[in-house]
């Protein structure tokens, strides 16, 4: 699903071209986000629809929050050294999914999806659902795209990754937008993960396959540079279901993973880095 | 003949000409400074002589020997050592480790005699133990000092060494300079002009990149064009 | 003034007899221990010299890596599998399993160490990943997660039946001994200074004549036997040989030692495996959540103790500790 893998690393890319931080933790706001909505869905009355969307709008919400805790609790405290970052989302990563363990178990649930129908063309069947997603997921990376470049916040934020401290001399409060940085970023995450649990079950472990495939993403884009993580990402999406059909799954994210080395060994600045 | 040589030495950075076509000529044993206003591609210059800078255009010869292509730290190896302009001595290491790093670069056998003879040349044996990030800043200047003359350079490149020292410890650095001929040739970047005028056997001007002029401090002190551009006529 | 606290006289006595000490201490709990800790004590010891391995790459040489678990499997597949299916004797297997352990972070690091800081970690963990996923796709020979048991005579070495207490207890005090003896004169010695040197500030290290990649490489390379042999050990000792042990996990755990017990002390990376492991066998009988005092200790380290407990320990009182 290249669209909703590109909520997830447009998330990943965000935080790390702003902050300058890698956070490994990001899969597990993904899971954080997929678990919080099976926990929305079953407890919202009513039909499905009514508890996609509460969920919808409360687990991006909750997921930022935590991230936004997380930030100003841990990583603001590292003055946001990457080494230093890098182990405490490791830490963070193993609080969360341990949490999720203990609270939510270890199955795995699904969630129902708001509608089904499908279209049927003469070749192949499309399920309605995943063209809505992908429609979703278009409309919140288009709002972010806004978000960035059209708005004050946007501003702001593009200011803090140029230069820190003359962004704090211009009187822009650059702790208030690294926690709110590092919760948007989780929160596209979130996002991306009630979009996908009608699909793919919720489950405690599933935060790393999205983690390595949004690593893959930013890396091959260029780490922090947006367009290059769009087109990444749509590429991969589209050629990870490509190369499953020839080898097989563990064998194209061998592939994968060695690529991303590569990459970074060689050319550094990402493969579409250049142009962004 | 000349120890070290560069002819047309170029670097650009984007559109900025740092270094535009320079010709040098160091000669045994001599004392050569380097001056000229701020911006005008002194430690550039001096970057690419020693490899931390890499060269688009032009040759530089140790020797007679083309090292143009030669990586920084074979350089070192062959006989050029730098010392930094902002002080960056090891400092979670002992005064000792420091200038051990630089003697044992050169293979010495006798390591613990070696440095504390390295020490004693600027001053700083009774601080071996110390951490070297302990130090005043005047004593870490020193110390970095040690370290480039521990290295037996047969070139010596000091970037601005005499910034930030006090009046006292100036006069024990120009001692020290003068001590270091014939085995050393020392080519220093400096901004203190009485230093250059009594320590430099000559003097080369660097403005926006090119050489304006070289000769004799005096000659440097009557050159019209330099009065100019630097020395505020 | 030349003596043990500024490296100058090779390995000082004080530090030295207090390392014998703690050797000989390992050395007699082994005849009061009860068989379960006794058994504790040998996996600690093995997952020891994994870290040490680890302290020579990041705690003095300044190389974060992601990925040692690559290293540690490699010496333990190369073992395993050299027994199983090369029919190989366990003594040679083992050897074999030191060599690919140092053979895997050579080659690692001829394309990680023209990277550095974030990108050195983050490739270092794409490299280990890939290793892991690869143990996965060889499921046919490796048995994947399940992985494979190496029984009876497939662990006698030297006629010693690695499988019993007495002589695994033994074989990993002396893998242990050897590891901490190799360390101590590694950093007292001049490559060791050079190590430091790359940590603290690699551009001034190349203009005193220091190649920094290649220092770096073969820092990383000798933190790669140490890994393999570790693994090489630890399937021999243990008999178990299997996926999770190339798991991301691997990777964290070692650096979770060193930070715990002090980055660029001999020791450090003992001590922390020993309160590391304890701490887990305690909160395992209260949560099946164990990794979650794993997270916590990371997160507590970075934040108030960044330099472990021996590392603390020697700022303020033991400067001439190694």
């Amino acid at each position: 699903m290249a669209a909703v893998l590109a909520l997830t690393a447009v998330g990943l890319s965000l935080v790390f071209g702003v902050m300058r931080v890698v956070n490994v933790a990001h899969g597990e706001f993904f899971m954080l986000g997929a678990v919080t909505a099976w926990f929305v869905a079953t407890h919202v009355p009513g039909p499905p629809w009514a508890g996609f969307l509460a969920a919808l709008v409360i687990c991006p919400l909750v997921v930022g929050a935590v991230a936004a805790a997380a930030d100003m609790a841990v990583l603001k405290r590292l003055n946001y050294d990457p080494e230093a970052t890098i182990v405490a989302t490791i830490g963070l990563l193993y609080i969360l999914q341990q949490t999720a363990l203990t609270v939510y178990g270890p199955e795995a649930r699904p969630v129902p999806a708001p509608f089904a129908w499908s279209i049927r063309l003469p070749w192949f069947g499309w399920s309605g659902y995943k063209l809505a997603v992908i429609a979703a997921a278009a409309a919140i990376l288009l709002g972010v795209w806004l978000l960035l470049t059209r708005t004050r916040a946007g501003l702001v934020m593009r200011a803090t990754q140029v230069d820190r401290e003359t962004a704090r001399a211009f009187g822009i409060d650059t702790d208030r937008v690294y926690a709110g940085v590092f919760a948007l970023g989780a929160a596209l995450a979130a996002m991306a993960a009630v979009l996908i649990v009608p699909i793919q079950q919720a489950h405690y472990l599933m935060g790393h396959d999205p983690l390595l495939l949004s690593f893959v993403v930013v890396i091959i884009g260029g780490l922090g540079s947006l367009r290059g993580t769009l087109v990444a990402a749509l590429v991969i999406g589209l050629s990870d279901g490509v190369i499953s059909v020839f080898f097989s799954p563990t064998l194209a994210k061998i592939l994968a993973t060695l690529f991303v080395a590569g990459v970074l060994v060689f050319r550094p600045q990402g493969l579409f880095g250049a142009r962004a | 003949m000349s120890l070290l040589s560069a002819r047309g030495l170029t670097r650009h950075f984007g559109g900025l000409r740092a270094v535009d076509g320079v010709d040098f000529d160091l000669a045994p044993g001599e004392i050569h400074a380097l001056i000229g206003p701020n911006g005008a591609g002194k430690t550039t210059f001096v970057g690419l002589l020693c490899g931390r800078v890499p060269v688009q255009v032009g040759a530089i010869r140790l020797d007679g020997r083309d090292i143009t292509r030669l990586p920084a730290h074979r350089r070192v190896r062959a006989g050029i050592a730098y010392t930094f302009q902002i002080t960056s001595v090891f400092a979670r290491l002992t005064v000792f480790d420091n200038v051990a790093l630089a003697v044992q670069a050169r293979g010495e056998a006798d390591l613990g005699g070696a440095v504390m003879a390295g020490l004693a040349r600027v001053g700083l044996d009774p601080l071996a133990g110390q951490p070297a990030g302990t130090l005043s800043y005047g004593h870490q200047r020193l110390l970095e000092l040690a370290m480039g003359l521990a290295l037996a350079p047969r070139v010596l490149i000091l970037d601005e060494p005499t910034q930030g020292l006090a009046a006292v410890e100036i006069q024990g650095f120009k001692a020290l300079v003068r001590g270091l001929a014939p085995a050393t040739a020392v080519l220093l970047i400096e901004h203190n002009m009485d230093v250059v005028m009594d320590l430099a056997h000559r003097v080369t001007v660097l403005e926006a990149g090119r050489v304006l002029a070289t000769g004799t401090p005096a000659a440097i002190r009557a050159d019209r064009a330099v009065q100019a551009a630097y020395l505020g006529g | 003034m030349t003596g043990a606290a500024t490296g100058a006289g090779g390995v000082g006595g004080r530090d030295l007899a207090l390392h014998l000490a703690v050797l000989a201490a390992l050395l007699a709990l082994q005849f009061v221990l009860p068989a379960y800790h006794h058994t504790n004590l040998a996996r600690i010891m093995v997952l020891a010299v994994f870290a040490m391995g680890y302290n020579i790459a990041f705690g003095y040489t300044g190389l974060l890596s992601l990925g040692h678990a690559l290293f540690f499997a490699a010496g333990l597949y190369a073992t395993g599998l050299g027994i199983v299916h090369g029919s190989l004797a366990p003594g040679i297997a083992a050897v074999a399993g030191l060599l690919a352990g140092g053979a895997a972070a050579a080659a690692v690091g001829l394309l990680a160490l023209r990277t550095a800081g974030v990108s050195f970690m983050i490739v270092t963990l794409m490299f280990a990943q890939a290793g892991f996923l690869v143990v996965l796709y060889f499921g046919g020979w490796t048995r994947g997660d399940e992985g494979f048991v190496l029984q009876g005579a497939q662990r006698l070495v030297f006629g010693l039946d690695l499988s019993q207490p007495g002589p695994r207890y033994g074989a990993a005090l002396a893998l242990f001994a050897a590891a901490v003896l190799v360390n101590l004169v590694l950093v007292r010695s001049r490559f060791g200074r050079v190590m430091l040197a790359m940590r603290e500030n690699a551009e001034r290290a190349r203009m005193l004549g220091y190649d920094p990649f290649a220092v770096k490489l073969v820092a990383l390379a000798v933190s790669g036997l140490y890994a393999g042999a570790a693994g090489a050990a630890y399937a021999l000792l243990f008999g178990y040989v299997g996926a999770s042990f190339a798991s991301i996990q691997y990777s964290i755990l070692p650096l979770l030692y060193v930070l715990l017990g002090g980055a660029g002390v001999v020791l450090g990376p003992f001590l922390g495996a020993l309160v590391m492991f304890y701490l887990i066998d305690l909160s395992s009988s209260l949560t099946s959540a164990h990794l979650m005092v794993v997270g916590a200790a990371l997160l507590a380290l970075v934040l108030f103790a960044p330099q472990g407990i021996l590392g603390t320990l020697r700022a303020r009182l033991l400067p001439w500790l190694a």
